[in-house]
């Protein structure tokens, strides 16, 4: 093996490599594309999944929304169209009754007429317990958001979003501590929160019992937000908890639309599973290429290699044994592959950081160690392919390859 | 030097097969300057081949330097070819994207010579064929009495003791032809083994011996009287 760190046999490779450009740059260019793509593709999926990761921001993936609506079907005297409302002793019952649960956020809401000084606007206006932030953080920019004692004691308080802020507020300004009138009532502004995508720009949130008193809701609320536990499948904790409700508030077992639900896991998992296909894809296609790339190098090698069926048999009458030849053949077959496959690379990198640039993706990346396995599948498969024109250059007689014209 | 005793060699074609050398004996010493001469078909080449280990002979004794060369493997003849024998082609024979420096190398490289001394070496060569300044080109930037010049110098880099030339004036006039036997005749005296084949009289007759060689049996096998110098114009 020592040949392989002899300075000249890889100046003999040079050589034959510089001196064919053209050839070199067709064969490289196989390989190159199989990298280049692998690289392109695992990093675009990657993007996709973090674009699609941020779109959600904090909000806990393994959610379902809660919300009462008009039976369909008559129950134990009802009638069919009953409208259901949720309430607070509904969640005290689904958080003692049902395995899995880990929180249950009642939620009201209403539009409402907000006034800061000159300006107004029309914005949502939710009651809101602390533990939303657990559910769905909420990323401050200033502040906090509303806490116990805002609850216990009917605080007017108000947490804002960044998009109310901009509209009433002046840009430096301080938010903290000012009074907004909110339908005619003033609030103390205490929190400004960056939304993610997924929610509304214009929120605003204050003490769920508050808006109890100011809207008159009584124990109702509009809809809860049910997370699970870890290991909990959210579709069984969201059937249990609708059938729970369906006992509490008469309604028949198999009125599907009493209860309405939007379950986030259920969504998520579906884009999930269908990143994990694209990821299968990627992975399917690059190795695909990667390895039609390899192929390409040992075509190519085996046509130059009838090509230079003359040039192999002056250089064994010079004294190369079938050794050296085969040596020189692989080497060159190796060579070519860790040329292609650092440039696919470094080109797949380059174009992952401009998409990253541009914005198009979330930190489209591709894991070290993944690379890393690519490129050394992609050298031995480099080496052993050339094995085959490596062998067919030794098999003829010198006197027969020096005849070929 | 090279000791043939009733060498047979056949091509297989098909299923027939041609007999191309029928029982050959030639003994060539040391420092001889020997041709084969010989029609068209009448297996000089394939003597030559067989000599030069680029070919098997199927029958017979053959010896280079005293040891009988017999189931020789490629990597075994491979190494006799680089210690033993230059060769010189009638179509030159240099690799194209070479240069003429780097073509005359290649032998000690296989030698396994460092790559200053090699380039040193093949200078020297290169300077004793007349093609210093031109160590630098490519073959075909070189004519073809040039580019035999190149290929003699190739064939002599490794000092070797038997130089095998398959017609080397074949591809050039007159005037170029005399000047690569004037080269071979130089090695020739320097102690050297120079086994030549050519269609020519007039290249035969600068030889010291001429073999005739006729439907693959030596014909005739003598001594040239003095050799002539030929015409220098
Ligand atoms: N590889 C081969 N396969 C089959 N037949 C061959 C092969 N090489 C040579 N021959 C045949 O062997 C015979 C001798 O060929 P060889 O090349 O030795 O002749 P030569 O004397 O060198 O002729 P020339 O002067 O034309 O070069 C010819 O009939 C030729 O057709
Ligand atoms: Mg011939």
């Amino acid at each position: 093996m020592r040949f392989i760190f002899e300075k000249d046999t890889w100046q003999e490779i040079y050589d034959s490599i510089r001196k064919n450009k053209g050839r070199t740059a067709i064969t490289i260019f196989g390989a190159f594309w199989g990298i280049l793509l692998l690289v392109g593709l695992l990093g675009a999926a990657k993007g996709i999944e973090n674009s699609f990761n941020s779109l959600f921001g904090d909000f806990a993936t393994n959610s379902v929304f809660i919300s009462g609506s008009k039976t369909t079907m008559p129950f134990k005297g009802y009638q069919e169209g009953k409208q259901i409302d949720l309430t607070t002793r509904d969640v005290e019952i689904i958080k003692k009754e049902i395995r899995g649960v880990q929180f249950v956020v009642p939620r009201n809401a209403t539009g409402g007429q907000v006034t800061y000084g000159f300006k107004t606007g029309n914005f949502t206006i939710f009651g809101d317990f602390p533990l939303l932030d657990e559910v769905q953080k909420k990323r401050l920019t200033d502040g906090r958001f509303i806490n116990q004692k805002d609850i216990d004691e009917n605080r007017k308080v108000c947490v804002i979003s960044e998009g109310i802020f901009k509209e009433l507020y002046k840009k430096k300004e301080d938010a903290i501590g000012t009074y907004l009138k909110i339908s005619g009532i003033s609030y103390q502004v205490v929190g400004v929160y960056r939304t993610s995508r997924f929610e509304g720009t214009n929120n605003i949130h204050i003490p769920f019992s508050t808006f109890k008193l100011v809207y008159n809701k009584g124990d109702k609320f509009i809809w809860m937000v049910v997370t699970g536990k870890k290991n909990f499948d959210i579709v069984q904790v969201e059937a249990d908890v609708k059938l729970l409700l369906k006992n509490i508030h008469n309604v028949h077992p198999n009125d599907t639309r009493a209860f309405r639900g939007f379950n986030l896991g259920k969504e998520i998992a579906k884009v999930t599973g269908f990143l994990k296909g694209l990821q299968f894809l990627t992975w399917f296609v690059g190795i695909a290429t990667l390895i039609a790339g390899v192929f390409a190098i040992g075509n190519i090698l085996l046509i130059t290699v009838k090509e230079r069926t003359k040039e192999i048999g002056i250089r064994r009458a010079l004294g190369a044994t079938p050794n050296k030849v085969r040596q020189q053949i692989i080497l060159e077959s190796l060579f070519l592959t860790l040329l292609a496959g650092s440039l696919g690379i470094i080109a797949g990198g380059l174009i992952l950081m401009f998409i990253d640039y541009k914005e198009w993706l979330t930190n489209p990346t591709v894991d070290i160690p993944i690379i890393l396995i690519a490129y050394t599948v992609l050298v031995i498969l480099g080496t052993l392919i050339g094995f085959i024109p490596a062998y067919m250059a030794t098999i003829v007689k010198p006197i027969d390859a020096l005849r070929e014209e | 030097m090279i000791k043939i005793e009733k060498l047979h060699k056949s091509y297989p074609i098909g299923k027939e097969s041609i007999h191309v050398l029928k029982g050959i004996d030639l003994h060539i010493k040391e420092g001889e300057f020997v041709s084969i001469m010989g029609s068209s078909g009448s297996g000089k080449s394939t003597l030559l081949n067989i000599v030069g280990l680029l070919d098997i002979h199927d029958e017979g004794n053959y010896y280079l330097n005293g040891e009988l060369i017999k189931d020789l493997n490629e990597k075994k003849a491979a190494i006799l070819r680089n210690k033993f024998l230059g060769f010189v082609f009638q179509s030159f024979n240099l690799i194209s994207y070479k240069t003429a420096l780097e073509n005359v190398s290649l032998p000690l490289y296989y030698k396994g010579v460092s790559r200053k001394e090699r380039n040193e070496i093949s200078m020297d060569y290169l300077d004793k064929v007349g093609l210093k300044d031109w160590a630098s080109h490519l073959p075909n930037e070189l004519s073809g009495g040039q580019k035999q010049r190149v290929a003699i110098a190739r064939a002599l880099v490794t000092k070797p003791k038997v130089v095998l030339a398959d017609e080397p004036t074949g591809a050039l006039d007159s005037i170029t032809s005399n000047s690569v036997m004037d080269l071979l005749k130089d090695i020739n005296n320097e102690g050297m083994t120079v086994f030549v084949i050519t269609h020519e009289e007039e290249i035969a007759s600068q030889t010291k011996r001429i073999v005739r060689l006729k439907d693959g049996v030596i014909v005739s096998d003598e001594l040239t009287k003095a050799p002539k110098t030929p015409l220098h114009v």
